[in-house]
């Protein structure tokens, strides 16, 4: 569980970032946080695995206040994935960035061999293992980045932007996986502002704007709340949009994805499926 | 379109503006066509973004005057006119994304190519940086050439859509002509209304066009239900 109470941040010299945020993540939740260009929200996850600490208030991660603790601790159960990734990839090839972790946690080079194996076919990755990180394409360099962090297991997992530079097959892949990994039990958190990518994978949204929670409730909701997301910057999913404008034949723009409204929109002109 | 920028094997020709970029710098190339990269990061280095967009201009051998006018001008026209004391490390990726962009804008180049330039920008940003784009092409006739996987969000203001698979092209047309079966089977991602009308059709329903933007969808939806 990732809990925070009056958490707030400020780096120096810089207005604060985060200005009172109450928020509980219980195990195996899939959460989407969501709110305009700095609204926080990458500050925020830094501060669940102890890379940024509360300047008030505090954050405890699986009971643990993350102030009595390690980045290195934390980090083997909070797996952070960075929205630029190369803040994070420093390895001659795919594969050795793969094991840099696994070495570092002191596992068998078996059972490294064997994990970074697996990780490497699920994130369609296997091809380029003996690549340099660096001459992949940014969408790419993008699924190493999660690769590199999946690969130790973690519980709790952060992933910031994970859909950006991915087209629309690999984004499918990744919402596979994303839904896999929280079937298995896992915490998965995404940072994003992909309404398309969210209104297909229905989270719980928690939705910031300046430095606080503005909103916390299922996609559905949250994502046809005008008020709300005019006040983060967001904007309709486009089944949501369109479903808005058909409102006066009582079309729900709670609809937000293809499938449901396809069954709406039958059903509306008379025709069961 | 900057071979001499990457290492790598080329052949063919490619002419840029009746220059053949085999035979000119990267420098010359560079006030025709403006590069604005996918990670803003690789692309601002300076202590302030007010220095950062003004630097382009400043290479170009503009006045002082000119050059302040047009760094102005590229703040407003991207929105980030407050932000322009900030050292780019401080803001966040959308914010910078808007400098790169700004810094680009600054050159007023013939032609301008974006390389994912929304990918870190919220939506209601990133619909603002798009009718910016779209207002550069449409007012001052530079020419955009945009890299994008969300065609939802560029089928309002593209004139073509080119499509790219396994390094050749394979489709070119306008939005309408693309987004077709063999471009969901490249793995395009089709605008989910466009999908939305493919799977009424496969239920039997007739429409007399196939939408591209959520108007056109319901516009056609609208003529249906009022039947």
């Amino acid at each position: 569980m990732i809990q925070t109470e009056g958490l707030r941040f400020a780096y120096p010299t810089y207005p604060e970032v985060l200005r009172g945020i109450d928020l509980t993540v219980s195990d195996g939740e899939f959460v989407a946080i969501m709110g305009e260009n700095g609204a926080g929200k990458t500050t925020l996850v830094k501060t669940f695995n102890g890379l940024l600490l509360p300047t008030a208030g505090r954050v405890k991660v699986d009971d643990v206040d993350t102030r009595e603790s390690s980045v290195a601790r934390l980090s083997k159960d909070v797996g952070l994935v960075f929205q630029n990734p190369d803040h994070q990839l420093f390895s001659e090839t795919v594969r050795e960035e793969l094991a840099f972790s696994l070495r570092n946690f002191g596992y068998s080079e078996d059972t490294i061999e064997r994990r970074v194996a697996t990780i490497l076919e699920t994130l369609d990755l296997t091809r380029y293992a003996e690549s340099s990180p660096f001459v992949l394409s940014g969408g790419e360099r993008k699924r190493v980045a999660l690769a590199a962090v999946l690969v130790w297991n973690p519980k709790h997992i952060i992933l910031d932007e994970p859909t950006i530079g991915q087209d629309y097959q690999q984004k499918d892949r990744l919402r596979n996986f994303i839904v896999q990994l929280n079937a298995q039990g896992k915490t998965v958190i995404i940072i994003t502002h992909d309404v398309e990518f969210v209104a297909e994978c229905r989270p719980r949204i928690v939705l910031l704007s300046k430095g606080l929670v503005i909103g916390d409730a299922p996609a559905e909701d949250l994502l046809s709340d005008e008020q709300l997301l005019e006040k983060a910057s967001l904007t309709r999913p486009q089944i949501g949009a369109l479903m808005h404008q058909l409102r006066d034949f009582g079309l729900s723009n709670h609809m937000i994805d293809v499938y449901s409204a396809e069954q709406a929109i039958l059903q509306a002109l008379g025709r069961r499926t | 379109m900057i071979p001499n920028f990457y290492s790598g094997d080329f052949a063919g020709e490619l002419v840029v503006d009746g220059m053949n970029v085999k035979e000119r710098t990267t420098a010359e190339l560079a006030a025709h066509v403006g590069l604005v990269f996918q990670n803003p990061e690789n692309q601002l280095f300076s202590l302030s973004i007010e220095r950062d967009v003004a630097f382009g201009p400043e290479n170009m051998g503009l006045s002082r005057d000119e050059t302040r006018k047009r760094v102005d001008w590229a703040l407003d026209a991207t929105g980030i006119t407050n932000l322009k004391d900030k050292p780019p490390y401080e803001l966040s990726g959308g914010q910078q994304q808007r400098a790169a962009i700004a810094a680009v804008l600054a050159m007023q180049p013939k032609v301008i190519i974006l390389d994912e330039p929304t990918s870190f920008l919220d939506p209601k940003s990133a619909l603002e940086i798009l009718e910016v784009v779209s207002t550069l092409n449409k007012q001052l006739g530079i020419t955009i050439v945009l890299v994008e996987h969300r065609l939802d969000i560029v089928s309002r203001h593209a004139n073509r859509v080119i499509v790219m698979d396994d390094g050749k092209i394979v489709l070119d047309g306008t939005p309408r002509e693309v987004y077709g079966e063999q471009a969901r089977l490249i793995g395009i991602g089709l605008p989910r209304v466009t999908t939305l009308f493919h799977l009424l059709r496969k239920e039997g329903l007739e429409f007399s066009q196939t939408p591209t933007t959520v108007d056109e969808a319901a516009i056609e939806l609208r003529k249906m239900l009022n039947r």
